[in-house]
């Protein structure tokens, strides 16, 4: 089984929801993601940033699906960490 | 999410939460006002039936609510379909199924409701010992006399919530507001009594 456990995306967002509530429900979209969202830059009425995300499973649709749902635009995957756990033999 | 998170959710994207508080202001001292004001005029005028009053109270209540609805819907609607334009326009992308598209759509509603309802709840309340004296109910003091009674309470209790909002005194809020009732009640007891 191979599994996303970590991944960093720039994201351009809408001031509102502000960067905790974005970071927020990006996490609450799994039931152990971590969340790190830096600010690279604020413009007038958006903000480019970057999200990193840890987890044992990341599902990235959901996480696509939230960044949309809050008025976001995924512009770039710009890390993956991917294991691969299946159990030889 | 819950119909009030889900309320409060899009009342916080779209950084109207104050002027929901202003709306309802605004509003609901226009209801306090205008029952005030007729029945001060029922009051210095012949004396009439209790149920006539309250059917032209009543009238003026709906009418009010009806505007406040009318109005905040139609100028909110406009105001929030620009907002998520210009949000578009920096986003460069289509913005109507996020969560910004859907309080395009709802929050003029929910602004319109309070702007509407406020008015009206008031009046409601104001009226209430004309109720209670149709029903035969015997309150202490006469039933146009205690509306008005009424209407100076909740006046100063918006006066209090409005000091809460900007961190003034509540007293001094409230006594500020009640104020205004009171020169009100005032100046149609001197220009319609005499």
């Amino acid at each position: 089984m191979v599994n996303v456990k970590r991944i960093v995306l720039d994201v351009l967002k809408p001031h509102q929801p502000n960067a905790l509530d974005f970071a927020r429900t990006i996490a609450e979209t799994g039931v152990d993601y971590r969340v790190k969202l830096i600010v690279l830059e604020i413009d007038e009425n958006t903000e480019t940033v970057q999200i990193q995300l840890f987890g044992s499973e990341i599902d990235f649709n959901t996480i696509q699906s939230a960044i949309t749902n809050m008025g976001g635009s995924l512009h770039s995957i710009d890390e993956v960490e991917v294991h691969n756990e299946t159990v030889a033999g | 999410m819950s119909l009030l998170t889900q309320a409060n959710f899009l009342l916080d994207i779209t950084r109207t939460r104050g002027i929901v508080r202003r709306y309802f202001v605004v509003n609901g001292f226009d209801g306090a006002l205008t029952m005030l004001g007729l029945i001060m005029g029922f009051i210095v005028s012949a004396p009439t039936d209790l149920s006539m009053v309250v059917g032209v109270c009543l009238g003026a209540a709906i009418a009010l609510s009806m505007s406040g609805i009318s109005s905040a819907y139609i100028s909110e609607s406009a105001e929030r379909k620009y907002a998520l334009g210009e949000l578009e326009k920096a986003m460069i992308s289509d913005l109507h199924n996020s969560a910004h598209g859907v309080a395009s759509r709802w929050v003029p509603l929910l602004i319109a409701l309070v702007n509407g309802l406020a008015p009206l709840v008031i009046s409601l309340l104001i009226l209430s010992p004309l109720w209670l004296s149709i029903a035969g109910i015997n309150l202490p003091v006469p039933p146009l006399y205690a509306a008005i009674l009424v209407a100076l309470l909740l006046t100063f209790l918006l006066g209090v919530f409005l000091g809460r909002i900007s961190g003034v005194t509540w007293l001094r809020s409230g006594i500020q507001a009640s104020l205004v009732a009171v020169i009100t009640a005032s100046l149609i007891y001197f220009f319609v009594g005499n």
